[in-house]
């Protein structure tokens, strides 16, 4: 039983529906999720199949406007907690599991050893050793390129296993000789520069270093710190000028028109540039390259989770839906239909699509570990300030040392040595 | 009951008491929507909050005395937000000059006078959004009017929005463009109201040009002038759907005002730090009281003169 609705009228309305699924006799599950129509009409598929396997449970789901959920569930889950909810990984589900907002889920993990089949979602699923998520889903970031940029610049289009640092930068150069932007962005909402940042940051000093440097643990002062702004200094000249004043789907055009070459984005713009008239034949996908020889490859997936909630008046039936969203089954199904990858590392991916195949396989060989993203893994606040930096300094590569001082006294601020 | 009717100083008559009974629903709702959350406001901002309760519906925050307060002291986003609503307030009153000259110049009998009246006045009447992002696009980089023609004069195409230097002037020009035309209607009003038979006299003295404006007038626009300051003070204090619409604060945070500010802080998405929000927010109140008590002093000495 699936019921769209948005804003102030979903709780009361949630009630309504409670209780006249009560006189039906089963026993009632109820989940506040924030989804589009594709991955809704996705759920809706995984809730009949559930239902359908366990006849005596009911799943009400309640969807909100996707905008609208970060408000909303903040009231929600105090005032009328359902018994799921959707939200994020890692650092962004902190503040609702220190109120104790979110309950402990650690068994369902052991009884159905997720441990091994989410082997590589624990860490983001796990604050102080025990788990409060069941993430069921995830998207590769990398580079996307436009074969036929490449071509009008007279590039040699990069193969499977993509191009070295110094190759990329040196296209950067003949690119940017034919008047092509060689790496594009828009920055208008923050959040698409901490991609580049992320990446660099990972390529020259690893997973344990984006992870302490999220955590407020490393100095923005210090030589490693640096040597990530002296990399993205390097590909600074390349990037399309104004990026700050634009969305990322006004980047997207330029990306798809051909007056940019490459794209550090997410999976779910293939979605965008494939409306913007591109296809598998000139859409291209490659990890980002090597920085740092020998630093064990780490890549970004940021993952969506579902949540039990401490107010949860069913949590034994919830549990067994967590149980399921976390099957390979289940994943697998829903993945196919939205276009990302699963979590489980049984679950199957379409092998039609390029860019899934090609993500799996990053993601599946990564050594270094698997980033949340920026503003997953550091503190909202925090992450807020660094990703003013990280735009400032594509803008003003000149304000280095201001932009430094000024986010190391935010570090010490927010984490106090 | 009793007690207290024998110790009440005065006796409730229908003289005293009805005053009392038609103020009765406005301070109400003024207590209730204004007084109230301006208390509100001001202990939050002594608390350190994200805004949630715990299961059992407690409130989590920690008091933290005026640590919101020194913490914006050393606090550069909020300094830039303070200047910016300087610059907000002077370049504002560009408005009242500018108005005046178009209520001037639309001031006479012309066939179809009324049309172009209300094509000037036309801006004021669409949104603030729509505002915005007809600004937005006329700014875009690429594709943008104002962008081409910049490239097809110097070579070098100007992005407004993405240049931390001139964003917040690009969003005042944005901002302009309504409030022109509201000062221009209440002055086109005013104008309305000029006695004539001093502009004859005037005339027959020989006045003309700006002397007649200035000396004859604007002495007589005052109240218009009045009505327009006060506006335009409030609209250039409370910026905060363009700015929003146009930039987010961006880039960097260049263009924030301190009402957007204190939104990032408290309700954005990176925010919810409600106490420092409310700390925020209550620095913009002084700000407008200086104004508002300005004005209420001035209304209150006009009474008592009449």
């Amino acid at each position: 039983m699936v019921h769209k609705l948005t804003g102030a009228l979903a709780l009361g309305a949630a009630l309504l529906l409670s209780t006249s699924a009560f006189a039906q006799d089963k026993r009632v599950v109820t989940w506040n999720a924030d989804y589009d129509p594709i991955p809704l009409a996705a759920a809706e598929a995984l809730i009949a199949d559930f239902e359908a396997a366990n006849p005596e449970i009911d799943v009400v789901l309640t969807n909100f406007d996707h905008e609208a959920y970060k408000n909303a569930i903040r009231n929600f889950l105090t005032a009328d907690p359902p018994d799921l909810a959707n939200w994020y990984a890692a650092n962004r589900m902190r503040p609702f599991v220190e109120a104790g907002l979110f309950a402990d889920i650690s068994d369902v993990w052991a009884n159905n050893g997720l441990m091994e089949s989410l082997a590589a979602s624990v860490p983001s699923s796990t604050i102080d050793g025990k788990q409060y998520a069941i993430p069921y889903t995830y998207y590769q970031w990398g580079i996307y390129y436009n074969r036929d940029a490449y071509k009008a610049a007279g590039v040699d289009v990069p193969g499977p296993e993509g191009v070295t640092w110094d190759q990329f930068l040196a296209n950067c150069e003949k690119f940017k000789a034919a008047g092509i932007d060689c790496v594009t962005t828009g920055s208008s909402a923050l959040w698409p520069v901490a991609g580049i940042f992320d990446y660099v940051s990972l390529r020259t000093n690893g997973y344990q270093f984006h992870s302490d440097l999220a955590a407020g643990k490393i100095s923005w002062t210090s030589p490693e710190a640096r040597a990530v702004f002296e990399n993205l200094g390097k590909l600074q000249p390349y990037v399309t000028e104004n990026h700050a004043a634009i969305d990322w789907q006004d980047a997207a055009a330029l990306f798809v028109q051909g007056k940019a070459a490459n794209y550090v984005m997410g999976n779910f713009a293939v979605g965008v540039f494939k409306e913007g008239g591109m296809t598998n034949d000139n859409l291209g996908f490659m990890v980002f390259p090597e920085i740092t020889a020998g630093i064990a490859r780490a890549e970004e997936a940021p993952t969506d989770t579902i949540h039990l909630t401490s107010g949860a008046k069913n949590p034994d039936d919830a549990k067994t839906f967590l149980a399921y969203m976390a099957s390979a089954e289940a994943q697998s199904k829903w993945n196919a239909a939205v276009g990302q990858l699963p979590t489980n590392k049984n679950a199957t991916v379409d092998a039609a699509d390029p860019f899934l195949t090609a993500g799996f396989q990053a993601l599946s060989t990564s050594t270094g570990g698997i980033a949340q993203f920026w503003d997953r893994d550091a503190d909202a606040e925090y992450a807020k300030a660094g990703m003013e930096g990280f735009q400032r300094f594509l803008v003003q590569p000149e304000a280095l040392e201001e932009i430094l001082a000024q986010l190391e006294a935010t570090r010490t601020r927010l984490f106090p040595q | 009951m009793a007690e207290a009717a024998t110790t009440a100083p005065r006796r409730w008559t229908q003289r005293t008491l009805a005053p009392w009974l038609f103020l009765a629903p406005g301070l109400i709702m003024f207590t209730i929507y204004v007084l109230w959350p301006i208390v509100e406001s001001v202990t939050l901002s002594f608390y350190d909050w994200n805004g949630l309760y715990d299961r059992d519906g407690a409130f989590t925050g920690t008091f933290v005395g005026m640590g919101n307060y020194a913490e914006l002291m050393g606090d550069p986003a909020f300094t830039t937000s303070l200047w910016n609503n300087l610059k907000w307030l002077v370049l504002y009153m560009l408005a009242l000059p500018i108005g005046l000259f178009i209520a001037i110049f639309l001031n006479q009998t012309v066939t179809g006078i009324r049309l172009y009246k209300s094509l000037f006045f036309f801006p004021f009447v669409i949104s603030q959004v729509v505002v915005g992002l007809i600004f937005a696009w006329f700014y875009a980089p690429n594709f943008g009017l104002l962008y081409l023609l910049t490239e097809a004069i110097t070579g070098k195409g100007t992005a407004i929005l993405a240049d931390p230097d001139l964003v917040t002037y690009g969003i005042i020009a944005a901002g302009l463009w309504p409030q022109i035309a509201y000062v221009m209607i209440l002055y086109l009003t005013g104008l309305n109201n000029v006695a004539p038979d001093q502009i004859e006299a005037a005339r027959l003295d020989g006045a003309k040009g700006w002397r007649m404006l200035w000396y004859v007038v604007l002495p007589q626009l005052r109240p218009a002038t009045f009505i327009a300051v006060i506006v335009t003070v409030i609209g250039a204090l409370r910026s905060f759907d363009l700015v929003s619409i146009m930039t987010s604060g961006g880039p960097f945070g260049s263009s924030r005002v301190l009402s957007y500010y204190m939104y990032e802080m408290a309700l954005g998405e990176f925010g919810f730090r409600m106490g420092y929000g409310a700390a925020i927010a209550v620095v913009l109140f002084a700000i407008m009281m200086i104004f508002i008590s300005g004005f209420i002093w001035k209304m209150w000495r006009d009474e008592k003169e009449r």
